[in-house]
C-alpha cells in the first residue's frame, strides 16, 4: 500500500512541507485570473492586462540589434565557436575575468560613472533571488532577523527566510512623509525586536525602492549608515533597479554614501542583478557585490549552488564591455521608462488617481485610498478583487508589500507596449467614471451618502461571487517565481 | 560579538581539504606544452574534454539555436523574459528523452517531474534541503566525492555518516555495512533520512550491481528512509556491465506508484560529466514524489539555468541523430583512453580497481606507502603533486576508509599529457626503489626491504583482481 500523503510528509523537511515560500496564498487568484484569460491585443482584448509583473521590456530592440552586430559574443556561432569548448568546460566559481570585469564596468556607468566598482569584489549568484538568500546565509543564523522598511517587494519573505531561517522585522513606513525610512521607526523596530529577544544582524533597504519606485535621498542614506554603524549590524542595499531611474533626483548608490562617512566597510553589502535594468530576468544573473572580504571569499564558494552559465557570462562579458552600446542603452532605457511613466501617471491623473511621485522602476505606487468601502485592509482586498475581475487588471495590493495603509496598489508599466497602455487607462477611466456616476445618482437619491459606501454596492455583488469561488489552486503554468507574490495580510511575519 | 554567520566562519564548505588543496597547487604552475612544461598536470578534475567536436560540427550546422531564432524569428525577448521556475517545456522532454536514452529506453522519465537547477551541486543540496532538516543524517557510502561535504551538509545542517566499503570486495556496499552506518547514526540519537548513492561511482569509476541497487532498494524500504540516486556519470558507462539506473530496478522489482518505495527514490543529473558542459550549470532533479517536486521546484528559484543555455541544448538534445551519435562515441572515446591510463600505470608497477565508467580509475598505490595509514598516503600525496607534479586526488579526501588509494582523471587532458603524465610516474616509481643506498645505514636497509615488500605486493597485484568478476555484477 502506498505511504499516505501525511506519511510522506513527515519524511520532507520542515522547509519542504512549510508555507514560507509564501507562494500558497488567495491572493494568486490575481495571477489566475490573468492566466486563464491573458490579454491579447487583437485575439482577446477582453482580457485581463497583467500589471503585476515587474518586467523591463521597453528596450530589447536595442539588445537584438547588438547581438545581430556582434555574432562573436555567442560561442555557438561560426565567428565565436573557436571559444565554445573553452567556455562551456568553465565552472570556475571566480566567473569569466571578463565577465566580472563587465559587470563591474557596468554597474559604475549604471552609476552615471560616480563610483567604480572592482572586478575581485563581484560574486556570482541564481539571480537577485539567489544573491539576496547567499547574502542572508553568509550574515545570518537561524533565527536572526533583518530590518526591512515597508512596503517592500513580497518574495524577500522566501528569499531572505525560507531556507536560511531569518526573521523579517519590518520597519514602518507611511504615506504621512512618502514612504521615507525615518530614524525613530528604525529604532523602533530594532527595539520590538530587541524586546521579543531577536538578534538584529542587519538591515535591507532595496534603492531605488520597489514597490515606491523611488530613489532614497543622501541624507536618509547617511542616517541609515549611521544607525547601522552605531548598532554595529551589516547594511544590505539591494540596488537591482539602478539604472531604472528616469528623472530627478539621480540615484546615489551607497558606495557613495559610505565613501565620505566614518564607516566600517565590512559592514556594507550590495546586491546586484541584470533582471530590471536590462530586462534579462531569463539569464539569471545575480551578483553580491560586498566590501567584506570575508563574504567575497565565503560568499564566492558559495556561489557554486548558483553560478550564472558560462554562455550567459561570455555573452554578456561582451555586450557589458561595449562601452558605446552600454551608454547607448542606459540612455534610450531611461527615455524611454521616462515616457511610459509619465504617459501612465498622466492618464491615471486625468481621473482623479494620484501616485507617489517617483523617479525610478517599473511601476507606480497608486494611491487609491478614497475608493476604498473601508478603511482597512479587507476593504482593499474588496477593491482588489473588482480591479482583477471587473477592470481586469491585475494589480498588486499593497498589503502584499506590507504596507502598514491600506489603499495603495503597485502598477507596472514597463512590462507592455503602449496599446495595452491605452487599453489598460481606458479601462480605469471606464472603472472610475463608473464610480462617479453611481456617486451622482446616489447624491440625487440621497444626498448624504458617501460616494464611497455606494461603490461598495455598485461592486459587493461581484466581490460576494468571488469569495464564493474560493481559494484557487495555482495554475502550474503561471508562476513567474521573480514577480511579486502578494502576500496575505494575514500572515504576518512573528516578531 | 561575531558578525557573519556559523556557515560563513566554519569550514564546513569542506574547501580546505586536500582535494581542493591540490588544486590550489595546480593553479599556482598549471602545466602547458610548450610554456611550462615541468609544470603540473591535472589530474584531479573529473571533466569530459573528449567529444567537444562533436558538438561544435553540430552547432556549425545549426546556427539558429544559437542565434536566439526561431523559425527564422527573434526570439530574445521571449527567452530573456523567460524566468518560469517550471522550465522551458522543450528543454525539459528532451532532457527526459536523453536520460531514457542512456538508459537504453529501459525506462521513461515524465518531464513534469523533472526539475531544474542550477548544477548538479545545487540540484543535491536542493534535495537535502527537501528531505532533512538540520541535525538529520544522510548515509553516504565511502569513497565518495568530496563535493558532498558541501553540497549536503554546508548550508543545510545535515550530517553525514559514511557507509564504509572496502577493497575486500571491490568497494561494494554490503548489507552489514548499511546496517553499521544505521546503527552508528542511532547510536548518536540521530535521525537517518536517506542514503546517497553516486552511479556510476564518483571516484570508483564502476557502476553498481544489481544486487547492489536490490539491497539499497530493501534498505531504505524497510527503513523507511530516501534513496537518492546520484546518476550524472550515467553517460559515461563505456564497457560492461552496462549502466542499471535505480530506476530500473524498481521497474524490475515491479515497484511503482502503488508501492511505498516509489515516492522515496530520487535521481540527480546533470549534463557536465555526460556531456562535458559543467560552464553551462545544468543540473536536474527527478522525484516520484509531487510533494518533493512541488518544494524544490520553487527552491530552484535559488538557482535557475539560464534561458539562454535552456534553449541551446533543447535544440542540441532534441536531435536524436546528434545524442545517439554522442552517446556511443563517447563510450568508444572513454573505453579508449581509460585504456591508455591502466596500461600506463601498470607500466609503473600500479594497478587499479577494474572500472567501466566515469571519467577517472580507482588506483591502488598502497605498496607506495611508507606504512599503512594516512599520514604516509599524504605523504606519498604530496610527493606526486610537488616532486612528480601530478595533481591527484588522494582517497582520503574521498573519505575511503583505507590508506593508498588515489583518484586519477583521465578524461580532461590530451592523450600526450596523459602519456607524459604515465611517463613521469613511470620515472617516480622507478627512483622511488632505486634510491642509493646511504652510508649502509638503517635508512637503506628499510628502503630495501620496503621495496622488496612492494615488490612482493607489486607481484601479487597483477595476478589478483580486486574487483569481482565482471559476470557477476
Amino acid at each position: 500500500m502506498a505511504s499516505s500523503a501525511s506519511e510522506n510528509r513527515l519524511l520532507l523537511s520542515r522547509i519542504a512541507t512549510n508555507e514560507k515560500h509564501g507562494e500558497n496564498s488567495p491572493y494568486f487568484d490575481g495571477w489566475k485570473a490573468y492566466d486563464q484569460n491573458p490579454f491579447h491585443l487583437t485575439e482577446n482584448p477582453e482580457g485581463v492586462i497583467q500589471m503585476g509583473l515587474a518586467e523591463n521590456q521597453l528596450s530589447f530592440d536595442l539588445v537584438e540589434e547588438w547581438i545581430r552586430k556582434n555574432p562573436k559574443a555567442s560561442i555557438c556561432t561560426a565567428e565565436g565557436i573557436e571559444k565554445f569548448r573553452s567556455v562551456a568546460n568553465f565552472q570556475d566559481y571566480h566567473g569569466l575575468p571578463e565577465f566580472r570585469q563587465a559587470i563591474a564596468s557596468f554597474m559604475w556607468k549604471a552609476r552615471g560613472g560616480r563610483v567604480t566598482f572592482g572586478p575581485h569584489r563581484v560574486v556570482m549568484s541564481g539571480g537577485a533571488t539567489g544573491a539576496n538568500e547567499l547574502v542572508m546565509f553568509c550574515l545570518a543564523n537561524r533565527g536572526d532577523a533583518f530590518l526591512i522598511p515597508s512596503p517592500y517587494y513580497p518574495a524577500f519573505y522566501r528569499d531572505l527566510g525560507w531556507r536560511t531561517g531569518v526573521q523579517i522585522v519590518p520597519v514602518d513606513c507611511d504615506s504621512s512623509n512618502n514612504f521615507k525610512i525615518t530614524k525613530e521607526a528604525l529604532e523602533a523596530a530594532y527595539g520590538k525586536a530587541q524586546n521579543n529577544n531577536i538578534n538584529v544582524k542587519g538591515l535591507i533597504i532595496t534603492n531605488p525602492s520597489n514597490p515606491l519606485g523611488t530613489t532614497l535621498d543622501k541624507d536618509t542614506l547617511e542616517s541609515l549608515v549611521t544607525f547601522i554603524n552605531q548598532k554595529n549590524i551589516h547594511l544590505v542595499c539591494d540596488e537591482i533597479y539602478a539604472a531604472t531611474v528616469f528623472s530627478s533626483p539621480k540615484f546615489t548608490c551607497i558606495t557613495e554614501v559610505i565613501q565620505n562617512m566614518n564607516c566600517n566597510p565590512n559592514l556594507i553589502h550590495i546586491v546586484y542583478s541584470l533582471s530590471k535594468d536590462m530586462g534579462f530576468p531569463g539569464l539569471r544573473v545575480g551578483i553580491v557585490y560586498s566590501y567584506n572580504d570575508d563574504v567575497v571569499n565565503i560568499g564566492r564558494k558559495m556561489s557554486s549552488f548558483g553560478l550564472v552559465s558560462s554562455q550567459t557570462q561570455h555573452m554578456l562579458a561582451s555586450m557589458l564591455s561595449d562601452e558605446d552600446f552600454v551608454e547607448k542603452f542606459l540612455t534610450t532605457s531611461a527615455k524611454r521608462l521616462a515616457k511610459r511613466h509619465g504617459v501612465f501617471t498622466d492618464g491615471l491623473e486625468e481621473v482623479g488617481i494620484n501616485c507617489l511621485k517617483s523617479n525610478a522602476g517599473l511601476f507606480c505606487w497608486m494611491d487609491l485610498r478614497r475608493l476604498l468601502r473601508d478603511q482597512t485592509f479587507d476593504g482593499e482586498m474588496v477593491l482588489w478583487r473588482v480591479i482583477v475581475n471587473e477592470v481586469k487588471l491585475n494589480v498588486s495590493p499593497g498589503s502584499s508589500f506590507k504596507c502598514v495603509e491600506p489603499g495603495w496598489f503597485r502598477v507596472c508599466f514597463a512590462n507592455m507596449d503602449d496599446d495595452t497602455v491605452e487599453v489598460a487607462l481606458k479601462r480605469i477611466r471606464a472603472f472610475v467614471g463608473q464610480a462617479k456616476k453611481a456617486q451622482e445618482q446616489a447624491q440625487v437619491k440621497s444626498p448624504k451618502k458617501r460616494w464611497q459606501s455606494n461603490l461598495r454596492l455598485s461592486f459587493s455583488s461581484s466581490s460576494r461571487r468571488f469569495e464564493q469561488e474560493g481559494v484557487s489552486v495555482m495554475s502550474p503554468r503561471m508562476m513567474s517565481p521573480h514577480s511579486p507574490m502578494p502576500h496575505s495580510p494575514l500572515l504576518r511575519a512573528t516578531t | 560579538m561575531c558578525m557573519l554567520s556559523r556557515n560563513a566562519t566554519f569550514n564546513s564548505h569542506g574547501q580546505d581539504s586536500s582535494y581542493f588543496l591540490g588544486w590550489q597547487e595546480y593553479e599556482k604552475t598549471p602545466y602547458h606544452e610548450v610554456h611550462n612544461t615541468n609544470g603540473i598536470i591535472q589530474m584531479g578534475l573529473a571533466e569530459n574534454q573528449l567529444c567537444f567536436d562533436l558538438l561544435e560540427s553540430w552547432l556549425a550546422k545549426n546556427p539558429e539555436a544559437a542565434a536566439f531564432k526561431k523559425n527564422g524569428e527573434s526570439i530574445f525577448a521571449e527567452l530573456a523574459l523567460f524566468q518560469d521556475y517550471h522550465g522551458l517545456p522543450a528543454f525539459k522532454k528532451a532532457m527526459v528523452d536523453f536520460m531514457a536514452e542512456i538508459r537504453g529506453n529501459k525506462v521513461t522519465f515524465d518531464p513534469n517531474h523533472l526539475v531544474l537547477t542550477a548544477g548538479a551541486t545545487s540540484a543535491n543540496e536542493t534535495f537535502i534541503f527537501c528531505l532533512a532538516d538540520p541535525g538529520e543524517v544522510l548515509l553516504i557510502p565511502t569513497p565518495y566525492y568530496p563535493g558532498f561535504d558541501r553540497d549536503s551538509k554546508w548550508r543545510t545542517g545535515v550530517a553525514i555518516v559514511p557507509i564504509h566499503c572496502t577493497s575486500s570486495n571491490g568497494f561494494q556496499i554490503t548489507e552489514t555495512a548499511l546496517e553499521e552506518a544505521y546503527q552508528e547514526a542511532e547510536k548518536r540519537n540521530l535521525r537517518v533520512k536517506g542514503v546517497l548513492v553516486t552511479n556510476p561511482s564518483n571516484p570508483l569509476g564502476t557502476t553498481m550491481t544489481r544486487n547492489e541497487l536490490y539491497l539499497l532498494l530493501s534498505f531504505v524500504e524497510d527503513k523507511g528512509i530516501h534513496l537518492i540516486s546520484d546518476e550524472i556519470y550515467s553517460g559515461t558507462a563505456f564497457s560492461t556491465p552496462s549502466f542499471r539506473s535505480v530506476m530500473e530496478v524498481l521497474k524490475d522489482r515491479n515497484c511503482d506508484e502503488n508501492s511505498e518505495v516509489w515516492q522515496r527514490v530520487h535521481v540527480v543529473y546533470s549534463l557536465s560529466k555526460d556531456l562535458g558542459l559543467p560552464g553551462f550549470r545544468v543540473g536536474a532533479i527527478y522525484s516520484n514524489d509531487d510533494m518533493v517536486v512541488a518544494a524544490a521546484t520553487k527552491m530552484s528559484s535559488f538557482g535557475l539555468v539560464s534561458s539562454q543555455t535552456q534553449h541551446l541544448l533543447s535544440a542540441m538534445l532534441s536531435d536524436r541523430k546528434l545524442t545517439k551519435n554522442y552517446i556511443a562515441e563517447n563510450h568508444k572515446r572513454l573505453k579508449q583512453r581509460q585504456k591508455n591510463l591502466v596500461s600506463g600505470l601498470q607500466k609503473a608497477g600500479i594497478s587499479c580497481l577494474n572500472g567501466n565508467a566515469g571519467l577517472f580509475c580507482w588506483v591502488d598505490m598502497r605498496h607506495l606507502l611508507r606504512s599503512n595509514t594516512f599520514e604516509a598516503e599524504m605523504e606519498l600525496w604530496k610527493k606526486i603533486v610537488y616532486e612528480v607534479h601530478l595533481n591527484i586526488s588522494p582517497g582520503s579526501s574521498c573519505h575511503c576508509t583505507e590508506p593508498g588509494w588515489f583518484r586519477v582523471c583521465f578524461a580532461n587532458l590530451p592523450e600526450r599529457t596523459l602519456d607524459l603524465a604515465m611517463q613521469r610516474l613511470k620515472a617516480f616509481v622507478g627512483e622511488y626503489y632505486n634510491v642509493p643506498e646511504v652510508n649502509g645505514r638503517s635508512q637503506s636497509s628499510h628502503l630495501s626491504h620496503s621495496r622488496g615488500q612492494s615488490l612482493r605486493k607489486w607481484v601479487s597485484r597483477l595476478s589478483f583482481d580486486d574487483r569481482c568478476p565482471i559476470h557477476g555484477r
